[in-house]
């Protein structure tokens, strides 16, 4: 029994790739450049994920009564301005939409809620790829390279971040198939492995009233801790919950409002280190994408246990 | 002039991988097999790559300044490779013969399957250390993550640090020794005698990894209990 599993492991591990890093700053230099060191992690994992790139980047916090979503047409020609003025009639305020590519971030003066019904009410072409107060997501098919250099992800600033390259097993390679999966207010989740059990546990989790929108194993993780944290657990205890609830392979990458979190499960087959310095904290599929940081050479590094959940938070003050 | 008896100037093969892609370099190992070439060797810019210094069959000297991805000095026959860095999943897998060093940390499955020579780590290595190794020799300054020598065969797993969870799981006949503390043993492995003989191997491992800060008194001897496979003391000459 033991040697038959033991096998299965081998045969997964060479089977599904994927990279993931994540970024969290400890100082002002680091939150300035942030766009631009996740880039250049990113693009380390290129060969891992050369099908679809994705980042969730946490920064300018809507104001108090505001949410800020991220929003993605299909259509190249989108009238984003012409959407933006039908925002500011329909609700109190809206900013300008700030349009990354395919993708266009908007802060508007009302409950997410409120706004995600009165979109796909009135322009249901158009898909919410995130929702909450700091929390920007972009993805699309295509190689990191092409991703920063279409997003314009150098130049973005943030208090942390995460990032996915994508080689796709469990479902078809498309912007919605993409990391990261969003599917609660400023909760993002990237994924390394596969879930064997992701349908049926999808088909109870709509039973909760949890929405899927995609067929892929990894937004059924997310949809699972946002049920979680709906249901009052923290994240550290929703983690710990993933480990009866999941089925497969995985690390993940959690991004909450204020830091993230890294789970692998209990074989922990699939790769993961963590680095920390004085000034970051960083997590990646492999080295490479770390080495790339400043002063990654004296920082503390080590891989993850299994079934351990580390996780990074911002002090409120 | 050159005064008689000064030492013959070992010419350095340097190859820069970020010019160079890590195929020509391996090629390049590969066709010493026997063959007349430069001994010495200086890789630069690995940046993390995999599979450098694969398969190599030559007593050359590979010195990699910099951090490597998966696979390095797999299969390595003779050669010494030492890494002046990290290194990623399954270092010196499948090691046949030779040294490979690492002055950083190794990830998974560091010596799996090894079948003879030597690996030194003095950084930590991660889970799965010396998995089903063969008769290979590993020595690693720091500590070792979950299941190190799982399904270990022969050889010797030396760690002067801790160890993680289920360690020795399945157990043949390697020897184990921890000189920290062990966070569990895996299934038929138990604490076992150390006696003369095993301070003896201890000592001449550490010689040979570098490693004098280890008193070999300090550590204690793991091994299997021969109750989950069908050992046969006939046979023990064998191992």
């Amino acid at each position: 029994m033991k040697f038959q599993s033991f096998l299965n492991l081998s045969g997964v591990e060479f089977q599904h790739m994927c990279g993931i890093v994540g970024l969290f700053a400890k100082s002002c230099e680091i939150e300035a450049e942030l766009g631009g060191h996740l880039a250049a992690m990113l693009t380390q994992l290129s060969d891992r994920g050369p099908d679809s790139s994705g980042v969730a980047i946490y920064r300018n916090p809507a104001p108090s009564g505001s949410c800020k979503l991220t929003l993605f047409s299909a259509d190249p020609d989108e009238d984003w301005n012409g959407l933006g003025a039908d925002l500011r009639t329909a609700f109190n305020d809206c900013s300008t939409p700030v349009v990354h590519a395919s993708h266009a971030v908007v802060a508007v003066e009302a409950d997410a809620k409120d706004v995600e019904a009165w979109l796909k009410d009135v322009m249901p072409h158009l898909r919410v790829m995130s929702a909450g107060q700091g929390i920007e997501l972009f993805k699309e098919t295509g190689r990191p390279e092409q991703f920063v250099a279409r997003f314009g992800l150098t130049g973005m600033q943030g208090s942390h971040a995460l990032g996915h390259t994508r080689m796709a097993t469990e479902s078809r390679v498309t912007t919605e198939g993409s990391h990261p999966f969003s599917t609660g207010l400023d909760l993002c989740l990237v994924h390394n492995g596969s879930l064997s059990n992701h349908n049926r546990l999808r088909e109870r989790l709509r039973r909760e009233g949890i929405g899927f929108k995609t067929e892929n194993d990894t937004e059924v993780a997310a949809g699972y801790l946002t049920w979680r944290l709906r249901e009052g657990a923290v994240l550290k205890q929703a983690l710990e919950d993933c480990l009866e609830a999941l089925d497969g392979f995985y690390t993940f990458l959690v991004g909450t409002a204020h830091g993230f979190a890294v789970l692998r499960d209990p074989i922990a087959c699939k790769p993961a280190v963590i680095a920390e310095s004085e000034e970051w904290v960083a997590m990646a599929s492999e080295w490479r994408a770390i080495a790339v940081l400043p002063g990654a050479a004296q920082a503390r590094m080590w891989e993850p246990e299994p079934a351990v959940v580390y996780a990074w938070e911002r002090a409120l003050v | 002039m050159a005064a008689a008896g000064t030492e013959e100037v070992v010419a350095i093969e340097v190859v820069d991988l970020a010019v160079t892609p890590v195929r020509e370099l391996n090629q390049r190992l590969h066709d010493l097999a026997g063959r007349p070439g430069p001994r010495q060797w200086r890789v630069l810019n690995s940046s993390g790559a995999h599979a450098v210094a694969c398969g190599l069959d030559a007593a050359v000297e590979v010195e990699i300044a910099g951090h490597v991805g998966y696979y390095c000095a797999g299969m390595n026959k003779l050669a010494t490779v030492r890494v002046r860095g990290n290194a990623g999943t399954g270092l010196a897998e499948n090691l046949m013969s030779g040294t490979v060093v690492v002055d950083g940390a190794a990830s998974q499955s560091a010596g799996g399957t090894g079948r003879g020579g030597l690996l030194v780590v003095h950084g930590d290595a991660a889970a799965r250390c010396g998995i089903s190794m063969k008769g290979i020799e590993i020595v690693v300054r720091g500590s070792i993550g979950h299941m190190g020598a799982f399904m270990a065969q022969t050889g010797c797993l030396v760690v002067c640090g801790d160890a993680g969870e289920a360690l020795g799981d399945s157990l043949y006949e390697a020897h184990l020794y921890v000189r920290g503390k062990v966070a569990s043993l895996g299934a038929d492995c138990i604490e076992k005698e150390l006696r003369p003989e095993h301070l003896e191997q201890l000592r001449s491992l550490l010689d040979r990894a570098g490693i004098d800060a280890a008193d070999p008194s300090e550590f204690r001897r793991y091994g299997s209990a021969r109750e989950l496979y069908n050992f046969k003391v006939d046979n023990a000459s064998l191992y």
